[in-house]
């Protein structure tokens, strides 16, 4: 029997093996669970362009160029030569082959990246000597003109984070970082397309996959008009050379930002080519100029003297004051017992409102906002009505831009003082200090030119911000943020600003034909120098908005250490309304002043190590 | 013909060829794919040769039918000698292909004629063990048996070719069908075991493992009185730890570094997947790469991409296995083992001693192809290159093993009326 049925058994069991066997492959999921026959491509579409509000191009792509090496295709060669052809330290060279052959030896690795086509020209010349090494094409940015860098940020490739946060993205990818290029990433980036391929044995690719129909079709990306009008952006940029601060300016009737500078600061085109990570440490190491920092955005100042408008216009709607109201100044007043606040009006100087506005009287403030805050029963109602109004302007909190960086500032509710002093132990008296815009108050530049964007509106403002259109399509629409204040009340207070021009503290700021509306602020300052509190010399600030009567454009300039508001930020910011207004200075003796004015010296003074004087 | 004529063929069987032959059609025009050449019956394309091939098969099918099964039977000495007439003139006229000089060209038609001395040696080995005289109790005609089998195994292991030869071994188990002792078949499956112990694992553990067979059938056989005379066992015993001792000499200093490869492969001591051991490693790749449904007719990526090598020969189980999945490859597997055991148990009702053996030596020559390739293709057995039966792309496979079927259909049509 068992001659008879050898075979018959042997063939069940064998047949019973395969099985077992072709089950343990094909029904589960074991080591082989890869397609290594299916190449996916990504396709990627053309970042968006950037535009300014005329049109002119600001951002496109370039192409550039990426040393790949290949390492099993490559041949012994002279790497002291292929290190000069592109321009990297030898062992710094050997240590990226190395890499890429452990990453692997039959696919691609990246060399050098973002090797401009000039030198690519060069290059393709030679390459051909190096087997295994070829050069491949890229996009990347092109920042046509080097001007508002701090608006429009910069991309870099995607970093682990990136890819963690987001797996959209893939190694050696473009993603923005700063600016506009991050805050609209998602429609400068459009959405990138897949193809795949059917790979032969060799890993080379003969031919579509499934005839294509998998493939994903890239999605175009957005172009971008930003509300920045370049012209003027240069222009301001050019006013603060070699000074530190910032400038804002705005449109009021939309809140779309026209000009928003930052001094020091970076060029996109830094970001870009074979230098970029050594011109990004060089940028983040100047810990004293800070370039990356946007003084415009970020930088929280006491306001100064600007905030006596707010004071008046709360003292107005409150009803404390009204434009008759007058206060005697005594060079300063005592405001308490042994506390007293000086004021550079004379002794004996009697103003009203306006007066008070353009002569910029200490005293005629702090007797308002002692009114404001003692109209209510506790210092703390008082003091949280005047925050609130403080805050209809768009202080101490966000602004909601579109960009990522900025800061709240601060102004101070009762708790804040509740805190400090302990409930009830403070009055106004103890927080007069709020009433010219120094102490506890912080805001930034352009929070700045927002409140007076809303004065300039006469008791609204919108949101500001800095992309216009997207594709040609202005569907951003912005509701108007009313003011606490009725819009009656504004008036007097603009005369007032007029007045600060016309003939008080700002006289320098005058353009012949326009209204100007201003007022300057010079504000206290110190630093910590080897954990010893030093004064600085006063901050330079001005906000203004022009024509007073139809106001087209407002600005906040803020220049540190300028000293009074009237030497830098009045007349920078008077060259820039006559700018926007008119194409052109007539007053050009002041613009060279300004341009040329350096205020360098005066920032190396705390890093001498020694006494320096202030205020000069 | 009435419908009565129709059924004394074996229906069952013939189904199952057509069956496999068209499935093998469709699997090599996959995996010979190529935008080119999409025409079915092209003569240039790998399939259409096929195709014309199947077709020469199934005239040749006619011609079977209606030849009386005697003139078969007295043909068998005829075809064994053309075929190592052929195979020796091979080293004469032969044409080399992939290094084995094993193919006769003549203009656009090659053929292989190790394949033809399969028939041959299938027909004239039956033909000899049917004589009545014939007694595989006696060494002069144990003898006779082992030459008839090894002038084949010599003349194309020289060529060489020893995938090829290997298969001759199939004839083993008619003989041992036919009353060969089964003590050689035990003796067979010994130095199976103690090379694979030897290379697996050293040979200590075989001796160790041999030892303990050794002994426990000794104490086996204590018990059920001696039937094997115990100097003989003893002799197999010191043979095989001989074979064991000088396994690993022979292995390292005997065998090409290829071969080593292949066994060690196989083995699991060498995990190289870009060398040699490519072939199996994209082949089973392939296979997984199916799943339960497989990919699709013509969506099998691996298939597409030509991973694996020879696919549409050889290695034409994997395209089976992308693109039909796990339903195909055990369908595939069950078809076989269905005709193989249908064979069998059909030439067990022969009466007729000749066409039973016949149909017998058939039957373990397609399950020696099957089990080879298969295993092969699965990653169970060293990579050996011989053909699917029936599927794999090969004029001269298919066409010999559609003859070998026809004789037998021939046969179990005629197993009824003794003529």
């Amino acid at each position: 029997m068992i001659r008879k049925n050898l075979l018959i058994w042997i063939t069940i069991i064998s047949s019973a093996i395969f099985i077992i066997q072709l089950a343990s492959l094909q029904l589960s999921k074991g080591s082989f669970n890869r397609d290594f026959a299916i190449q996916e491509i990504s396709v990627y579409p053309e970042r968006g362009l950037i535009f300014d509000r005329n049109g002119e191009l600001l951002v496109a792509n370039q192409p550039m160029y990426e040393l790949i090496i290949i390492p099993e295709n490559t041949v012994e060669f002279d790497t002291i030569q292929l290190s000069n052809l592109i321009g990297i330290e030898q062992n710094d060279l050997s240590k990226r082959i190395l890499s890429a052959r452990k990453y692997s030896t039959k696919l691609p690795s990246v060399i050098e990246s973002q090797i401009s086509k000039e030198k690519n020209a060069f290059l393709q010349e030679k390459i051909w000597l190096f087997n295994g090494f070829y050069l491949r094409k890229k996009s990347v940015r092109d920042y046509i003109r080097p001007f508002a860098s701090n608006v429009i940020g910069y991309t870099s490739e995607v970093d682990q984070n990136d890819i963690n946060s987001n797996p959209y993205y893939e190694k050696g990818e473009m993603i923005g970082k700063q600016g506009i290029e991050s805050f609209y990433e998602d429609n400068l980036k459009g959405v990138k397309g897949k193809r795949y391929f059917q790979k032969d044995r060799f890993n080379r690719i003969i031919g579509p996959y499934d005839d294509s129909k998998q493939d994903i079709s890239p999605k175009k990306a957005d172009n971008l008009t930003l509300t920045i009008d370049i012209k003027l952006q240069e222009y301001a940029e050019s006013l603060l050379k070699n000074k530190k601060g910032g400038i804002v300016a705005i449109e009021p009737s939309s809140g779309e930002v026209l000009t928003l500078v930052s001094a020091p600061t970076y060029q996109s085109n830094q970001f870009i080519g074979q230098d970029r990570g050594a011109n990004f440490q060089k940028l983040l190491k100047d810990t004293i100029n800070k370039p990356l920092f946007d003084r415009a955005l970020q930088a929280q100042y006491s306001p100064g003297s600007p905030m006596k408008i707010l004071n008046a216009l709360i003292g107005l709607q409150e009803g404390v004051i009204d434009e008759k109201t007058s206060f005697t100044c005594n060079a300063g007043h005592y405001y308490a017992r042994n506390a007293f606040m000086a004021c550079h009006n004379e002794l004996g100087t009697i103003s009203n409102l306006r007066k008070g506005i353009y002569n910029s009287c200490n005293t005629y403030f702090a007797k308002t906002y002692k009114r404001i805050i003692d109209k209510y029963d506790s210092p703390s109602l008082g003091l949280d009505s005047w925050s609130n109004h403080i805050k209809s302007f768009g202080l101490g909190d966000y602004l909601g831009y579109d960009l990522f960086i900025g800061k709240k500032g601060f102004i101070p509710e009762s708790n804040y003082y509740d805190r400090f002093y302990g409930n009830n132990r403070w009055s106004a008296s103890t927080t007069i200090s709020n009433s010219i815009g120094q102490g506890e108050i912080l805001t930034t530049p352009i929070q700045m030119a927002n409140f007076a964007s809303a004065i300039a509106n006469r008791g609204f403002f919108y949101k500001p911000h800095f992309v216009k259109k997207i594709n040609n399509q202005t569907n951003i629409s912005f509701e108007k943020n009313f003011t606490s204040i009725d819009k009656e009340n504004f008036e007097v207070i603009i005369d007032g600003m007029v007045d600060v021009v016309e003939r008080g503290t700002a006289r320098i700021a005058k353009i012949k034909n326009i209204n100007v509306a201003g007022k300057t602020g010079t504000v206290e300052n110190f630093i910590l120098i080897e954990g010893e509190k030093k004064q600085l010399t006063d901050h330079s600030t001005f906000i203004a908005f022009a024509p007073a009567e139809d106001p087209k454009i407002v600005v906040s300039v803020f220049v540190e250490n300028g000293y009074w508001g009237s030497r830098w930020a009045a007349p920078i910011a008077s060259l820039i309304i006559e700018k926007y207004l008119t194409g052109n200075i007539e007053r050009k003796w002041l613009e060279s002043r300004m341009i040329n004015g350096s205020l360098l010296a005066e920032y190396e003074k705390p890093y001498k190590f020694q006494n320096f004087t202030i205020n000069e | 013909m009435n419908r009565l004529s129709v059924l004394k063929y074996d229906v069952v069987s013939i189904a199952l060829y057509i069956g496999l032959v068209s499935f093998g059609i469709i699997n090599i025009y996959s995996s010979s794919f190529n935008e080119s050449f999409t025409n079915l019956f092209n003569v240039g394309s790998i399939v259409g040769k096929q195709v014309i091939f199947f077709f020469l098969s199934l005239i040749a099918f006619i011609f079977i039918l209606f030849t009386k099964s005697k003139f078969i039977d007295n043909s068998t000495s005829i075809v064994y000698f053309l075929s190592i007439i052929l195979l020796v003139g091979l080293f004469i006229f032969g044409v080399e292909r992939g290094g084995a000089k094993s193919w006769y060209a003549i203009g656009p038609i090659s053929f292989q004629p190790s394949e033809l001395a399969k028939f041959g040696t299938a027909l004239f080995l039956s033909k000899f063990l049917s004589i009545i005289q014939t007694d595989l109790k006696s060494n002069k005609d144990i003898i006779v048996v082992l030459i008839i089998i090894l002038v084949p195994i010599i003349l194309t292991t020289i060529q060489p070719d020893p995938g090829t030869a290997l298969i001759f071994l199939a004839f083993i188990f008619p003989v041992i069908r036919e009353g060969l002792n089964l003590n050689y078949f035990y003796f067979g499956l010994s130095i199976i075991l103690t090379l694979f112990l030897t290379l697996k694992f050293s040979f200590l553990v075989s001796l160790a493992i041999l030892s303990i067979i050794f002994f426990t059938y000794l104490i086996y056989l204590r018990n059920k009185k001696f039937k094997i005379s115990l100097l003989k066992l003893i002799f197999s015993f010191f043979l095989l730890i001989a074979i064991s001792f000088s396994t690993n000499y022979l292995f390292d200093n005997v065998l090409e570094q290829r071969h080593r490869d292949r066994i060690n492969l196989v083995l699991g001591k060498e995990i190289d997947t870009s060398g040699i051991g490519y072939n199996i490693n994209q082949s089973k790749i392939a296979i997984t790469n199916g799943g339960l449904f497989g990919t699709g007719f013509l969506e099998g990526t691996q298939t597409k991409g030509n991973f694996v090598p020879r696919q549409h020969t050889d290695f034409i189980f994997s395209t089976i296995g992308e693109e039909w999945g796990f339903m195909g490859t055990s369908l595939t597997i069950l078809l076989f083992s269905i005709l193989i055991i249908r064979l069998i148990s059909r030439a067990e009702k022969q009466p007729n001693h000749f066409r039973r053996i016949y149909s017998y030596c058939f039957a373990s020559l397609i399950f020696f192809h099957f089990f080879i390739n298969v295993g092969m293709s699965i990653g169970l057995i060293p990579s050996i290159g011989i053909p699917l039966p029936f599927i794999s792309y090969g004029g001269s496979s298919l066409l010999i093993f559609s003859l070998m079927f026809f004789v037998y259909i021939n046969f179990d049509s005629s197993r009824l009326k003794e003529d």
